[in-house]
């Protein structure tokens, strides 16, 4: 992702036509819904209107907002410790060139593996409850975080480090103003993906022996059958995800032009 | 004969030396793990962690064997096999003609940029209940999960590998004469192959996730199924046993195309040097 990032960031379109485009594919897509809910029928793939009306019925809902609030605390709790733990094990391992080069491998390694599948065992730790959907998340979130902050460590020009020097700045100095904000860049690309994949811990979490939050009512409106309530919650999770990834993808691209 | 020894143990150590400078990180790296393992069986068995709750990893691995051995859970790695083998297989083929014509139609690009590049932002497996509603509850929707997990991680990285053909390797073939289909198969293929097999070993990984994480959360069989079925009996013994054998085999399966996609980009590499 973070190469695509890269080469998108070169060309610079004017802001009218990319809204233009923007918009195109909106509609592109609402048509595209629309037709299939047609071809499904609507009472297994509702189209854009019923979803957004049932999305409105469940935002209006008072319960919704108990649900709401037990998932944003989780995700938010287990982006925070991805976050600081991620940069600060991202730092040590950048700086140290053979601990990054021993521990990559296994990061990835760890990256790539379906950790849904260990699930149980943060519940067996943690216990049934917002404790192991945070650990959850977690454990999605670190990892990346950590892969790319010691990436943008290890990559920083050297004669960055020999103006820290030349400078005689101490070490909290050398770190405010030049080895961080050399580093953002490939540190927000980092939360980028690792924001999306708390995201996808925490309501994975949930969906499994949760009894709050939004997974859970996701798996409610399965064992109901109900396909408009689905919809609705999937929709309104692909519209804040996209949203932030968007916003984060922008702050990317302004920091690499800054660069 | 100390005149003769010398030089001889002289160049012993210094391959030794040698050899440790070679293989240092893997050897630091296998120590870690052995560390990590020794340190939860410890752990474990001291009791610092409760029994009940983790098991140490010599049982576990017991265990793992045993599944592997009565051959209980056969039909079930089969089932997730030929779900991700299926996933993995549209995934590629569909990925990769996606990402050619991405290539080749530079508008609709444009307007796809914004899906293709906060696609993975989104928990895909919100999709997983539509999917069954759709498909029913057998082993479909699995399949449509990996595959849509999958398709754009394979569709970026095609589109990547082809718009990193050096310009020089093009205007060669141009000056060659190469026709169109010559020019693919000698020129297009062979330089953007490192980053299409990046898109193959993503879907791969990707595929396995999600049909893991979808039986997992709710099937009726398969390799997910079983653990989350084994967990929710309390039969520890089993579900470290099968997590044990899935984390070999992913990893496994991993180490392998890492391999193979470093041994690609470095062609690559020496290949632009010389």
């Amino acid at each position: 992702m973070s190469a695509q990032t890269r080469t998108q960031s070169g060309m610079q379109a004017p802001s009218a036509p990319r809204l233009n485009d923007g918009m195109l594919l909106i509609a592109a897509m609402l048509v595209l819904w629309q037709l299939a809910s047609w071809g499904f029928g609507a009472a297994v793939l509702p189209g854009p209107v019923r979803t957004f009306q049932q999305l409105w019925t469940q935002v209006s809902d008072p319960e919704f907002g108990a649900h709401l609030a037990e998932t944003g605390k989780a995700f938010l709790s287990a982006l925070a410790i991805s976050l600081i733990g991620g940069a600060i094990m991202g730092v040590l391992l950048g700086a140290r060139r053979l601990a990054g080069d021993v521990f990559e491998p296994l990061l990835i390694a760890l990256y790539s593996i379906p950790k849904i599948a260990l699930y149980p065992i943060v519940l067996l730790l943690f216990g049934l409850g917002v404790s192991a959907k945070i650990a959850f998340g977690a454990m999605h979130g670190i990892i990346p975080m950590t892969i790319f902050t010691m990436t943008a460590v290890r990559n920083i020009r050297p004669v960055y480090m020999r103006s820290i020097r030349t400078h005689r700045l101490t070490a909290w100095q050398g770190a405010m103003h030049v080895l961080i904000p050399a580093a953002m860049p490939e540190v927000v690309a980092g939360l980028r993906i690792g924001f999306s994949l708390t995201l996808l811990g925490t309501l994975l979490g949930e969906m499994f022996a949760s009894q709050r939050g939004i997974g859970h009512l996701l798996m409610r409106a399965i064992d109901r059958n109900d396909a408009p309530t689905i919809m609705a919650l999937a929709v309104m999770l692909f519209l804040f995800a996209t949203i932030v990834s968007l916003g984060l993808l922008q702050w990317d691209r302004r920091l690499r032009r800054g660069a | 004969m100390i005149a003769a020894a010398l030089p001889h143990e002289a160049v012993g150590q210094a391959d030794l030396k040698h050899a440790w400078l070679r293989h240092r990180v893997a050897v630091l790296r296998a120590a870690v793990v052995a560390l990590a393992v020794l340190l939860l069986e410890a752990a474990t068995r001291l009791g610092w962690i409760d029994q009940v709750s983790f098991i140490p990893p010599s049982r576990m691995a017991a265990s793992a064997w045993h599944i592997l051995w009565s051959g209980t859970y056969k039909a079930d790695i089969l089932l997730t096999l030929y779900a991700a083998g299926l996933a993995v297989i549209l995934a590629v083929t569909f990925g990769f003609l996606f990402g050619v014509l991405l290539f080749k139609l530079p508008r609709l690009r444009r307007v796809l940029d914004p899906l293709l590049l906060s696609y993975y932002a989104v928990p895909i497996f919100v999709l997983y209940p539509m999917l069954i509603v759709l498909f029913g509850l057998n082993r479909w929707p699995l399949v449509a999960l990996g595959f849509l997990f999958a398709v754009v991680a394979m569709a970026v990285n095609t589109l990547n590998g082809l718009e990193r053909v050096p310009a020089v390797l093009l205007r060669t073939a141009r000056m060659l004469r190469l026709g169109r289909a010559q020019e693919v198969r000698l020129i297009t293929l062979p330089a953007s192959l490192p980053f299409v097999f990046t898109g193959i070993k993503l879907a791969i990984v990707y595929s396995f996730i999600a049909v893991i994480g979808g039986e997992f959360v709710l099937s009726g069989a398969g390799f997910g199924y079983q653990i989350a079925y084994a967990y929710n009996n309390f039969d520890n013994p089993t579900m470290y046993g099968l997590m044990l054998l899935l984390l070999v085999f992913v990893g496994a399966l991993n180490l392998l195309l890492h391999a193979m996609e470093q041994r690609l980009y470095q062609r690559r590499v020496l290949k632009e040097l010389t």
